[in-house]
């Protein structure tokens, strides 16, 4: 991307994580994360179904507590200035989530209304919003009549409305086709280039983090573990693999950065009942 | 409703038309914290006024229910004269309790629909935005009010056609929508309150329907509390829905009544439940 991670600019990160611990009953869902984002970067949250990445973004935009470790979104503590970490955030949590009982323009003009855009330039930042999505002809049709790609179009629209510093985004191409997969990241880019927001992103998409995140990292099992750009992380696995003495063919992809980080635990005890369902729940509403 | 137009106004098209993106740039500046609250309040409500405009079937299929009650309850009571009214007609009698009823069940439903709402991941959006918890619960309870309203606009004219005799004083039937909107905000919080405890909703189904029963047999919709046994009394005195039937009855009828009290508990009980239901509001996005 645009952005040359040597050139910082000033302030605190965008978010920091330190430590930071949540369990649900035993289900140590994140274990103990380090993580920060620096302002103005996409940063990529990688890792394989049940790693921990949504319970570390629920954590993060102040939906659950933080029982152990720190975060900071801008120098903010969500566990305790909540309003002002909101203020801050635009989120399209993991599922679809538009009101289907109101028309898109509807949908996206509550959030206008929600982060005190003033009543005389409502209309045109919510117009504005539609139009930076693609959404202009289909803003007065109920969101109910929405395709999943548009439906996440429409959840971009509001997250946008606010103007937000941090845009979090959890799996924001899940369920859909390559081309409307590439519409998204074209709309989110746009705006970024216009506004310098940051950006953090899950996928499980890796040719996506490739192609669209400044730094990426892999989180399994409630961890980090492996941070940098792609590029450091591609080349990282290949001077492994000299090191190793093993000859693979071709230079390594994001995708084989992942399977080595992962390593072959990956199948049997990640991704439970509940994630498969989810997901299932995404699918079904987009087919 | 008037701050959503079907379409944008044609100046502001033009400027847009560029594929503009130039007022998303600049962060809206915060509200000052004491309008912050009716702000929110006011956008949850006209929400919730657009869904009923997009959708009016439910306004429509809930009016059957409380039609059926005067036409086939009320007017065979009316013959049996089984119960003691203090001398008015039974139907008139019941009317009242017939609009607190309606609205009490529709606001039962509000625990079901925040339930609703957070499977479809629209209630954890609108919780990571800058607004209070209470402007949230507050603007449902408001919502539960207005259709409530409209369901005792619909038992008034149905009791009105019946011959009913019922007041047309313009400041009574306002304190009459005081009470419904007081009563259904109370009724819908409580059920929001549930929510925030049993978490699902299948158990709050449960629940809602195993509380509706004894909210409104105990309570003065049907009988006079005099004719109760002694438990039941009790039941009724500390039930918000025997005031606010006292409440409409004496406003419509001109029946003796305790407005002042009936008032103050309904105030109490709505403010209460505006508290306890946004305090557990958070609870279901865990
Ligand atoms: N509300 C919850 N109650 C109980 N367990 C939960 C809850 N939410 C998540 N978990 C568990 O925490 C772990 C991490 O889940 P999380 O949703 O954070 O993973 P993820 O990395 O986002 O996965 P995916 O890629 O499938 O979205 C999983 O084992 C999951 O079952
Ligand atoms: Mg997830």
């Amino acid at each position: 991307m645009t952005c040359d991670p040597t050139d910082r600019p000033a302030g605190p990160d965008a978010v920091t994580c330190t430590g930071l611990v949540h369990a649900f009953g035993d289900t140590r869902a994140v274990d103990g994360l380090d993580l920060s984002v620096r302002q103005g970067e996409v940063f990529g949250l990688l890792g394989p179904n049940g790693a921990g990445k949504t319970t570390a973004i629920r954590c993060i935009t102040t939906l659950l507590p933080v029982p152990a470790g720190q975060v900071r979104v801008f120098g903010h503590d969500p566990a305790v200035d909540r309003m002002a970490v909101r203020r801050l955030l635009g989120y399209v949590p993991q599922q679809l989530s538009a009101d289907a009982g109101l028309t898109g323009r509807e949908n996206v003009t509550l959030f206008a209304r929600v982060f005190d855009v003033p009543r005389r330039e409502r209309a045109d930042r919510v117009a504005q919003a539609l139009a930076a999505v693609n959404l202009t002809d289909a803003a007065d049709r109920l969101a109910k009549t929405y395709s999943g790609g548009m439906v996440r179009r429409l959840e971009l629209a509001q997250a946008l409305v606010s103007a937000p510093r941090l845009l979090i985004l959890d799996e924001p191409t899940i369920g859909l086709d390559p081309i409307a997969r590439t519409g998204v990241w074209e709309h989110i880019n746009a705006v970024r280039a216009a506004t310098g927001m940051t950006v953090l992103v899950t996928t499980h998409y890796m040719d996506e983090a490739d192609q669209y995140c400044d730094r990426v990292a892999l989180m399994h099992r409630g961890r980090i573990r492996a941070l940098g750009t792609p590029a450091e992380l591609r080349r990282g696995l290949a001077e492994r693999r000299r090191a190793r003495g093993e000859t693979a063919a071709g230079d390594p992809t994001l995708e084989d950065v992942f399977r080595d980080v992962a390593g072959s635990g990956l199948d049997d005890t990640s991704g439970d009942f509940r994630d498969v369902r989810s997901t299932r729940r995404t699918a079904q509403r987009l087919g | 409703m008037s701050e959503a137009p079907a379409a944008p106004p044609s100046a502001s098209a033009d400027r847009v038309a560029g594929d503009g993106i130039g007022l998303l740039v600049r962060a809206p500046a915060p509200r000052p914290g004491w309008r912050l609250l009716p702000a929110r309040i006011g956008a949850m409500c006209a929400v919730e006024l657009q869904k009923l405009r997009h959708d009016r079937t439910e306004l429509y299929t809930r009016a059957v229910q409380p039609a059926l009650w005067l036409l086939i309850f009320g007017q065979t009571f009316t013959r049996i004269r089984a119960i003691p009214t203090g001398g008015i007609p039974y139907l008139d009698f019941m009317a009242p309790g017939i609009i607190a009823q309606s609205a009490m069940f529709i606001a039962i439903f509000y625990g079901i629909q925040i339930i609703w709402e957070r499977d479809a991941g629209v209630l954890n959006k609108l919780l990571v935005t800058p607004t209070p918890r209470s402007a949230l619960v507050t603007g449902k309870a408001f919502a539960a009010g207005v259709k409530s309203l409209v369901q005792a606009v619909v038992v008034i004219v149905i009791a009105a056609l019946l011959g009913v005799a019922m007041t047309w004083n313009p400041l009574r039937l306002l304190g009459v929508a005081a009470a419904v909107i007081l009563g259904s905000a109370f009724f819908s919080c409580l059920s929001m309150t549930i929510a925030g405890i049993v978490l699902s909703r299948d158990r709050l189904m449960g629940i809602g329907q195993a509380i509706t029963m004894p909210l409104f047999f105990g309570s003065n919709a049907l009988y006079p509390v005099a004719v109760m046994p002694g438990w039941l009394q009790a039941v009724s005195k500390a039930n918000p829905l025997s005031y606010q039937v006292d409440a409409l009855r004496g406003l419509l009828l001109g029946t003796s009544a305790h407005l002042a009290l009936d008032f103050a508990v309904l105030v109490l009980a709505a403010a209460l439940g505006i508290t306890a239901a946004s305090s557990l509001l958070g609870r279901l996005a865990r």
